[in-house]
């Protein structure tokens, strides 16, 4: 257990999280590995967790027929994998597969509600960096949407 | 350009005098050029002799109005300011760049090396000259030289007159640059007229000037006369009634880019470019590339162009300035903030034309102090 | 007697020695001077480039600064001319003016980190600033080169990308718009690449060029990470005709983009980046 805290403590993510917050996170976490062509979860299921990338590379991605598969974004180590957890009815919009063999820390969703309704302080802490998270994915897909590098760019 | 040396002694030529000064510039191979009535305006042209002057006529002007009108006198020089600036002369609306012969699977370039035209402006007003020389500090840059100007400009030979009437549109005496003569000329004459007696008040302003003034009869002036001259500029002075408040004009446009008067001259503006046509200093141009129907001859040709179009700030994916209000800030900032930064003047010289000659009449002077008063107005509302 | 002054509008004569196909839409052009003779240049400046008949249109230099024999051009058909250029062959010749304008600070960066951030044909105006800091590596801190474009087949340079990437002393990193198929590498805009790059913001030199949107969304990154405002630079693009600053075109507030850019310390240029159609 300590061993998982010091690695939650590592990550970009909760790097500076509060000490006495983080043995609360460690009571949901759980170490995992994934192959190159895994997926992590796909669209329609239920998005049980969430999970902090240490090493490796995801593609969150959507398949169109006829397309294939669109990859939206790629994470990386430091990145946050997954927030549907955090809002009901809690189902993933994407797939998740792996591109380069990924490690990463994966938080079960609903214990961390379970500890969030429990302990508000933690929620907020947990929440904020989450906004920022979300907030820097909302300005990335702006600038996606714009498609500056177009033919025509109509903005 | 020519070191300007005022001649300390005042001279008189009689007015029958003055077509010798047509008849020497021509000899020296000037092609003169001056004022003369055609199509109910008093233009600017090719003339050769003081019979084509526009002796007795006056022009009227106001905000998007040009009329021609009767003197009481038969006065030579007794207009404001024709319709187009002398800018023609030495900045063509078109001009050929060079041309260009198919050579296998290149090509050869070729420059027209014909003698640049040599021109004698005759009649050129205060705020004309102040026009030419700030063409001058666009066209002779720190590191390029426009040739095509620069040659003309050389060879040009000018003869000021000051200004004996003003019209509703001249603010001149805001931007500083008239109605006194007072450099940038070979030549500088006052016409008076007084009774019987028709004649110029002359000065030299360089020493081809003064050369040339020696094959012409002319007279040392008289106290009196120097006098009347000297009248004929106050009395001038005194009729220009538009202002233009230029105290940190400059700075107050800069910072009043989002004024909502923008909005309001954008939805007057007709984007139809005439005020930057008759502006005696923009000089912004396009080049067009011409070919021959076998596709084996190129030309590349400079017209004149202007910032109202949308075409002009088109890049890929389309243009900068789409919105009118986007454009008639651009000209009127160029002409009153940014050039200050770009050329160490005002764009602007205060002749007016770009009044006169506005379909719907917008009025610079008026915009600038209307942003001017709105932004007082953010002003007070921030200190309650 | 009254000087003679040169016509500036005058092209030299360059053949094209080399054409490739960059990818769908973009090409290179290596160019000889047909009188022999040599081409300088500083990294970041560009050329007026002449198809006969045709046009002319203000390119970028691509190439490295040290060789002076030719003069590298990546050009993306877009429209009229460039799209004309692109049917140009080996053994054509076009008319060059130049080089004009600003250029990218190299020397300034010299004992700084060099953060590198292109879009799209954004990277042709850098080529330059990756060769000159590559070949004088030691003047440098670390370098790092992160490249968007819109999808992995819109990607410039690949296989040299690549060399760069495997070199110990750089930091690479690509990314695209979307994806789909093979692609193995990052997906998601290039400002993401900025928060994870490994440089000293205190001792960073910032470079950017890319559309316009893009450049302003990369330094508010920069920002963001504690570079200074006077240490990021951005090459801008106007409508351009003569490049000497008489034609008006490339106006952009009190700059001609012309001579007094196109590359711009961003702190010069805050005020009117904010500005809409400026
Ligand atoms: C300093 C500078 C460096 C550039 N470097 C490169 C480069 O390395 N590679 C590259 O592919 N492109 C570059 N561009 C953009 C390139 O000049 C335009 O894509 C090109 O002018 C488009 O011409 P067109 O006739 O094909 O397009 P059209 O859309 O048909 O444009 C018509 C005309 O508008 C003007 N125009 C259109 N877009 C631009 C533009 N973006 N910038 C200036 N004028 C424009 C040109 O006069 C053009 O001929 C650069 C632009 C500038 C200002
Ligand atoms: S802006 Fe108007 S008043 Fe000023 S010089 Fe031009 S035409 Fe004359
Ligand atoms: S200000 Fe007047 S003259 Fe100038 S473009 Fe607008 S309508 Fe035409």
């Amino acid at each position: 257990m300590e061993n998982l805290e010091s690695v939650l403590k590592e990550h970009a993510f909760l790097s500076d999280f509060p000490d006495e917050l983080l043995p609360v996170i460690v009571g949901c976490a759980s170490n995992v590995r994934y192959d190159t062509e895994q997926f992590i979860f796909h669209e329609s299921e239920e998005a049980k967790k969430v999970y902090l990338i240490r090493a490796g590379k995801v593609a969150v991605e959507i398949f169109v027929p006829g397309r294939g598969h669109v990859v939206i974004e790629t994470l990386e180590a430091g990145d946050v994998l997954g927030w549907s957890w955090l809002v009901p009815p809690y189902y993933w919009h994407f797939d998740a597969r792996v591109v380069e063999p990924t490690r990463a820390i994966a938080l079960d969703g609903e214990c961390l509600r379970k500890k969030c309704e429990e302990n508000h302080e933690m929620g907020y802490q947990l929440l904020k960096r989450f906004f920022t998270v979300l907030s820097s994915r909302l300005q990335a897909t702006r600038l996606q949407l714009m498609d500056v590098y177009g033919a025509k760019a109509d903005w | 350009m020519r070191h300007f040396v005022p001649g300390n002694d005042k001279i008189v030529i009689d007015s029958k005098e003055l077509q010798k000064l047509f008849d020497v510039l021509l000899r020296h191979g000037y092609t003169t050029i001056g004022p003369t009535l055609k199509d109910q305006a008093i233009i600017l042209d090719e003339i050769s002799s003081t019979d084509q002057l526009p002796a007795g006529w006056t022009d009227e002007q106001a905000g998007g109005t040009y009329r021609l009108n009767k003197r009481n006198d038969d006065a030579w020089f007794g207009y404001v300011i024709t319709p187009t600036s002398w800018k023609p002369y030495l900045h063509s609306p078109a001009a050929k760049f060079w041309s260009a012969k198919r050579n296998g699977r290149g090509f050869d370039v070729e420059e027209d090396k014909k003698e640049p035209a040599k021109f004698a402006f005759i009649g050129v007003r205060a705020c004309e000259l102040h026009a030419i020389a700030i063409q001058d500090k666009v066209f002779y840059g720190k590191e390029f030289q426009d040739s095509a100007y620069v040659q003309k400009r050389e060879r040009a030979f000018i003869v000021a007159v000051n200004c004996s009437v003003a019209g509703h549109n001249c603010f001149c005496t805001s931007m500083e640059t008239g109605p006194r003569v007072t450099g940038h000329f070979d030549i500088a004459l006052t016409e008076i007229i007084d009774g019987e007696h028709h004649y110029f008040v002359a000065e030299t302003g360089t020493d081809i000037g003064a050369e040339i003034l020696r094959e012409v009869s002319i007279t040392p002036a008289t106290e009196e006369q120097v006098q009347q001259a000297e009248k004929v500029v106050v009395k001038t002075e005194s009729q220009i009634t538009k202002l233009l408040d230029t105290t940190d004009l400059k700075n107050m446009l800069a910072r009043n880019l989002e004024n909502r008067i923008w909005d309001t001259i954008g939805k007057r503006c007709l984007s139809c470019a005439n005020c930057t046509m008759v502006c005696p200093t923009c000089f912004c141009t396009n080049v067009e590339d011409v070919t021959d129907l076998s596709g084996d001859h190129a030309e590349r040709w400079r017209k004149w162009d202007s910032c109202f179009t949308v075409r002009f700030s088109y890049i890929h994916g389309g243009s900068i300035r789409n919105s009118t209000k986007s454009r008639y800030r651009q000209w009127m900032t160029h002409k009153l903030s940014s050039w200050v930064d770009q050329f160490g003047t005002f764009g602007c010289t205060g002749c007016g034309r770009c009044i006169t000659w506005c379909p719907v009449g917008i009025d610079l002077t008026e915009e600038a102090a209307a942003i001017r008063q709105g932004e007082k107005h953010v002003a007070v509302d921030d200190e309650l | 007697m009254i000087a003679e002054v040169p016509n500036v509008t005058l092209p030299r004569l360059f053949q094209i020695s080399r054409a490739v196909k960059e990818t769908h839409d973009t090409f290179t052009f290596e160019l000889k001077p047909l009188d022999g003779g040599e081409f300088t240049f500083k990294p970041g400046q560009f050329n007026m480039v002449y198809q006969f008949g045709v046009g002319e249109i203000p390119v970028s230099i691509s190439g490295d600064p040290l060789k002076k024999t030719s003069i590298i051009h990546t050009i993306r058909a877009v429209g009229g001319v460039t799209k004309a250029m692109r049917k140009l062959k080996k053994g054509d010749v076009l008319g060059i003016r130049g080089p004009y304008g600003t250029d990218w600070p190299v020397l300034r960066a010299s004992g700084h980190d060099v953060a590198i951030v292109a879009g799209g044909i954004g990277l042709a105006p850098l080529r330059p600033v990756i060769y000159h800091v590559l070949a004088n590596r030691e003047k440098y801190g670390k370098v790092i080169l992160l490249y968007g474009s819109r999808t992995p087949l819109d990607i410039l340079f690949m296989k040299e990308i690549e060399k760069w990437r495997a070199r110990l002393d750089t930091e690479v990193a690509v990314t695209v718009d979307r994806a789909s198929g093979a692609w193995r590498g990052n997906v998601g805009v290039v400002t993401t690449l900025i928060s994870k790059a490994h440089f000293d913001p205190a001792k960073t030199m910032a470079m950017v060029c890319g559309p316009e949107i893009m450049m302003r969304f990369t330094v508010q990154e920069f920002i963001t990470r504690g570079v200074l405002k006077d240490k990021i630079y951005m090459s801008m693009e106007r409508n351009m005709k003569c490049a000497v600053g008489f034609c008006g075109h490339c106006q952009w507030g009190s700059n001609f983009i012309c001579k007094d850019g196109p590359v711009f310390r961003y702190d010069t240029i805050h005020d009117l980046l904010m500005q809409r159609e400026m």
